[in-house]
C-alpha cells in the first residue's frame, strides 16, 4: 500500500527527526484516518441499523457504551501506563447522575421515585437528589462529576508517585467502596436493585423502538466523537509526553516536565469518557445498579481493552465490542458452558496475541511509524527535549 | 501548519457525524410508531417458553435446581399431551447472576424467540431488572421465589410466598413460643433490608424488642463480630435473612460461639433442603426455617413430585420450596392457558383468577387481583438427616397480601 519508501529504521533513527512532526508521511496518515472514520460512521449509522433487528441494535448500543469506557482505558493504561481497575466508579457516577434525572423526570415534578417510598419510607426528596431534577445540572454532571473525582484522586495519588500495582489496587478499592456505599443507602440509591424501570428520555418514550434507535444513534455518534478526540490527543505533543511518562517517568521529570500533571490529565479524560458512557448506558439499557460498577465489571472493562490491544486507538473499541458480543453469542448458544468458552477465548488471545486483536492489523501494516503499543523510538525523547527547550 | 489541517479534517468529520446523528433521530422520531407487545409464536405444533435462571455465578447453585424443577414439569405436561395440543419447547438462557444480563436475556426470549411465557429469576434485583422488560413487551413472567412483597406487576405471577405468607407467620410462631426479643441478621440487599423493616414494625406492635440489626455484604464469610454481638445481646431468637454462602460461615461461627438452637433458635427464610446440605447438617440441626413447602410435606401430590424428581435427577437430590413453587408455576400457567383457550397474554391474565392446583404443598389458588397465590405457611425444624420437618402450619392457605394492607401495624410500610 505504501509507495513512498519509509524505512522503519530511519523512522526510529534519532538524527533525521524534524522539529515539529515525526517524519512518516503526515498527510497520508490523516487522510487514512479520515477514511477509516468515514468507514466506521458508515458501519455504525447505515449498515448496522439496516442489518440488525431492534433487539440486536439495542445490544450493540450497550456494547458501544462499553467501548467508550475502553477508549478511555486505552488512553490511561495503554498510553499512560495507569492500570485502572476502577473505571466502574466513573461509569457509575455518570450512570447514576443520568438515571437520577430520568427517574425524577419519570416521577414528574413534586413526586418522588417509586423505590424511595417503598424501601426508604422517605417523606421528601433527599437534598442531594434535588439538583438532578434539572437537566442543566444533571447532564453536565454525568461527565464533570467523574472528572472531578478523578482529578482529586489523581492529583493526590500521582503527586505522591503512587503507581503500578499500588495504583491498580487503589482504583479497585474505590470501586468496592462505591458499591458498598450504594448498597448501604438503599432508601436513597435503590440498594442492590439500583435505579431501574426508566421509561422516558427527555420526553421520548424509551419503550418505543424508534426512540431506542435514536438512543443508539446518539451513542454511536458519541463514540466516534470520542475516538476523534482521543486520536487527536494521542497524536499531539501531549500524547507523546504521556507515552514517555509511561516508559520512563524519571526521565520525563529530568527533562523538566511534571509527570503527575500529565498522568492526571489522561486519568481525568478517561474518567469523563467512562462517565459519558454510563450516562448513555442508562437510556439504552434502562437500568444502572451496583452490579454494573463494582470490581468485576471494572475488570471486565480492562479485559476488553487487553483483548483488543491497549495502546492503539481502535484496539480497545474492537476488543470491548468483541468481548461483549462473544459473551452474548456464547451464552445464547451454550447457556450451560459459555463461561468456560469465554475463559478459553481470553487465554488464547493473551497467549498467542499478546498485543491484542489490534496487533493482527499491526502485522499487516508493519511499516507504520509506530509499533502498535506506541513504543517511542529514541527520536521521541529528542523531540521532547527539544520542545521543552523551546517552550521553557 | 499541517497540524491545523489535521484538526480541520477531524473537526469536519465530527460535524458530519453529529449532523448525521441528528438527522437520523429527527426523521425517525416523527414516525409516531408505538411500542407494541410482541405476540408469542404459536404457529407450529409447539409453543416456546423461556427459562431464565442463573447457570453461572454465585446464584447458580440455587437457580439450577429451580430450572431442573421447571424442566420436570414441562416433561410431565408434554408426556400428558402438552398445552392446547401443543408440546412445550423450553428455551434456556443464562442470567449469569448479573441483573442487567437478566434484562437482556428476557428481552431476547420475548422478542427473538417469541416465547409464550418465561419462568425464572431468583433474586429481587433480577426481578426488578426484568420487570420493565416484561411490562414494556406485555409478556408474562412466572417468578417462583419467596420475596419481600411491596410489588404487583400486571405481567408477573408470583408463585412464591410474599411476606404475609412466610415472614409474618414465622414471627407469629416465635411470638406463640414466647419470644419477646429478636436479633436480625441479613445479607445487605433489598430483601433482607425490607424484610427487617417489616419485622421491626411487627415487633413494635406485638411487644417484642429488636436488640440488634446487622447486615453482611452478599457473599461475605466474616461473621465473628456479628455472632459476638448476637451472643452478648442475648435475644430470645435470631431472625436470619442471610443468603447463599454467607450462611455457611454464619452457622459455623454461631456454633463455635457456643450458641445452640435450644438456647437461641435461628429462624431462617432462605435456607431450604438444598442449602442445608451445603451448609452441613451438624451446624443446622434443630434450627428453624419458615417456608410453604418441605420435602417431607405429607400428601399424594408431594410423594409423586419427590419420586419423579429423584427418578430424573438422582436419589440424593432434595426438593425445596422454590423448586416446588417453580414446578407449580408451569402447571398454573397451563391451567390459565387452557381456561383462556389461547396463549394470548391478556386473556391468560384474565383467566387467572381462581385457578386452583393440587400442588405438592397442598391446594394453591391464584388471586387474580394481586397475581400472587394463596399458600399455606409452615415452620419446620432441621433434622439430623438434613431434611426439614414441619412443627407448625397455618392450617389453611393464606390469602396473599403483598402490601400488607390488612395488617394495621404495617400502615407506614407501603
Amino acid at each position: 500500500m505504501t509507495t513512498v519508501a519509509r524505512d522503519p529504521v530511519a523512522a526510529a533513527d534519532p538524527a533525521p527527526a524534524p522539529p515539529t512532526r515525526p517524519a512518516a508521511g503526515p498527510s497520508r496518515h490523516r487522510y487514512r484516518a479520515a477514511a477509516g472514520f468515514a468507514l466506521g460512521a458508515a458501519l455504525l449509522f447505515a449498515v448496522a441499523p439496516l442489518l440488525l433487528s431492534d433487539f440486536r441494535l439495542s445490544l450493540l448500543a450497550k456494547y458501544l457504551c462499553v467501548a467508550m469506557v475502553a477508549v478511555g482505558i486505552g488512553l490511561a493504561w495503554g498510553r499512560g501506563g495507569m492500570l485502572t481497575l476502577g473505571q466502574g466508579v466513573f461509569f457509575g457516577l455518570g450512570g447514576y447522575a443520568m438515571a437520577m434525572h430520568l427517574k425524577l423526570a419519570d416521577a414528574g415534578p413534586g413526586n418522588m421515585p417509586d423505590f424511595m417510598t417503598l424501601y426508604g419510607q422517605l417523606d421528601e426528596l433527599p437534598l442531594w437528589w434535588r439538583p438532578f431534577a434539572s437537566p442543566w445540572f444533571a447532564l453536565p454532571a454525568t461527565v464533570l462529576l467523574p472528572m472531578a473525582v478523578a482529578f482529586v484522586l489523581g492529583s493526590l495519588v500521582f503527586r505522591r508517585r503512587v503507581r503500578g500495582a499500588y495504583f491498580a489496587i487503589l482504583s479497585q478499592a474505590l470501586a468496592a467502596a462505591m458499591v458498598i456505599l450504594l448498597i448501604g443507602q438503599q432508601g436513597t440509591t435503590g440498594g442492590t436493585n439500583g435505579l431501574t424501570d426508566i421509561r422516558g428520555f427527555f420526553g421520548y418514550d424509551l419503550n418505543d423502538p424508534v426512540n431506542q434507535r435514536m438512543v443508539y444513534f446518539i451513542i454511536a455518534g458519541t463514540l466516534l466523537a470520542l475516538l476523534a478526540l482521543t486520536r487527536h490527543l494521542m497524536q499531539s505533543r501531549y500524547g507523546e509526553l504521556l507515552v514517555a511518562v509511561r516508559d520512563s517517568e524519571e526521565r520525563v521529570r529530568f527533562l523538566g516536565y511534571d509527570p503527575a500533571t500529565v498522568k492526571v490529565v489522561a486519568y481525568v479524560v478517561a474518567a469523563g469518557m467512562a462517565g459519558l458512557a454510563g450516562a448513555l448506558f442508562v437510556p439504552a439499557v434502562g437500568i444502572i445498579s451496583p452490579a454494573l460498577i463494582g470490581i468485576v465489571p471494572s475488570i471486565e472493562f480492562v479485559i476488553g481493552v487487553a483483548v483488543g490491544g491497549r495502546a492503539t486507538l481502535l484496539g480497545p473499541v474492537l476488543g470491548a465490542v468483541a468481548v461483549a458480543w462473544a459473551r452474548t453469542a456464547l451464552s445464547e448458544r451454550f447457556p450451560g458452558t459459555w463461561t468456560y468458552l469465554q475463559g478459553l477465548l481470553f487465554v488464547v488471545v493473551v497467549a498467542f496475541l499478546p498485543g491484542g486483536l489490534a496487533s493482527l492489523i499491526g502485522l499487516v501494516r508493519r511499516r507504520d511509524r509506530e509499533r502498535p503499543d506506541g513504543e517511542p523510538g529514541p527520536g521521541r525523547w529528542q523531540r521532547l527535549r527539544r520542545r521543552r527547550e523551546v517552550t521553557s | 501548519m499541517t497540524l491545523n489541517r489535521g484538526r480541520r479534517i477531524l473537526a469536519g468529520a465530527m460535524t458530519l457525524v453529529a449532523a448525521a446523528a441528528l438527522a437520523a433521530c429527527g426523521s425517525k422520531t416523527t414516525d409516531g410508531n408505538t411500542a407494541a407487545g410482541v405476540t408469542a409464536d404459536v404457529s407450529g405444533d409447539t409453543v416456546k417458553v423461556g427459562l431464565l435462571n442463573s447457570l453461572s455465578g454465585t446464584m447458580a447453585i440455587s437457580e439450577v435446581t429451580v430450572r431442573d424443577a421447571i424442566m420436570l414439569a414441562i416433561e410431565e405436561i408434554n408426556a400428558a399431551g402438552g398445552v392446547l395440543d401443543k408440546k412445550i419447547e423450553p428455551v434456556g438462557e443464562d442470567g449469569a447472576s448479573d441483573w442487567p444480563t437478566f434484562a437482556e436475556k428476557a428481552e431476547k426470549l420475548i422478542r427473538e424467540d417469541r416465547v409464550a411465557a418465561v419462568f425464572g429469576c431468583w433474586t429481587s434485583a433480577s426481578r426488578k431488572a426484568v420487570k420493565p422488560v416484561f411490562e414494556k413487551n406485555k409478556a408474562l413472567l412466572f417468578y417462583p421465589v419467596q420475596y419481600e412483597g411491596l410489588e404487583q406487576s400486571p405481567y408477573i405471577f408470583y408463585t412464591g410466598a410474599t411476606t404475609n405468607q412466610q415472614i409474618v407467620p414465622g414471627l407469629d410462631y416465635l411470638k406463640a413460643q414466647g419470644a419477646t426479643s429478636l436479633y436480625l441478621v441479613g445479607s445487605d440487599y433489598v430483601f433482607p433490608r425490607t424484610a427487617n423493616k417489616i419485622i421491626k414494625a411487627y415487633a413494635e406492635a406485638n411487644g417484642m424488642t429488636v436488640l440488634g440489626e446487622d447486615y453482611a455484604p452478599l457473599g461475605s464469610t466474616e461473621f465473628g463480630t456479628i455472632t459476638n454481638k448476637v451472643k452478648s445481646a442475648g435475644a430470645d431468637a435470631v431472625f436470619n435473612t442471610l443468603n447463599g454462602d454467607s450462611n455457611v460461615a454464619f452457622f459455623k461461627e454461631y456454633k463455635s460461639a457456643g450458641l445452640t438452637a435450644a438456647a437461641m433458635p435461628v429462624v431462617s427464610v432462605s435456607i431450604a433442603e438444598e442449602e442445608v446440605k451445603s451448609i452441613g447438617t451438624q451446624y443446622l440441626e434443630g434450627q428453624l426455617t419458615a417456608w410453604n413447602y418441605y420435602q417431607t410435606t405429607p400428601g399424594a401430590a408431594n410423594e409423586k413430585f419427590v419420586a419423579a424428581y429423584k427418578a430424573k435427577y438422582g436419589a440424593d437430590k432434595p426438593t425445596s420450596d422454590p423448586m416446588e413453587a417453580a414446578y407449580v408455576s408451569v402447571y398454573l400457567w397451563k391451567a390459565m392457558v387452557e381456561k383462556a383457550g389461547t396463549f394470548d397474554v391478556e386473556k391468560v391474565r384474565g383467566a387467572s383468577d381462581g385457578i386452583t392446583f393440587e400442588a405438592p404443598e397442598g391446594l394453591v389458588t391464584v388471586d387474580g387481583a394481586t397475581q400472587h397465590i394463596a399458600k399455606t405457611a409452615r415452620v419446620g425444624k432441621v433434622g439430623a438427616d438434613g431434611l426439614i420437618t414441619e412443627v407448625w402450619n397455618s392450617g389453611q392457605p393464606i390469602t396473599p397480601d403483598p402490601y400488607l394492607k390488612s395488617y394495621p401495624w404495617a400502615g407506614g410500610l407501603s
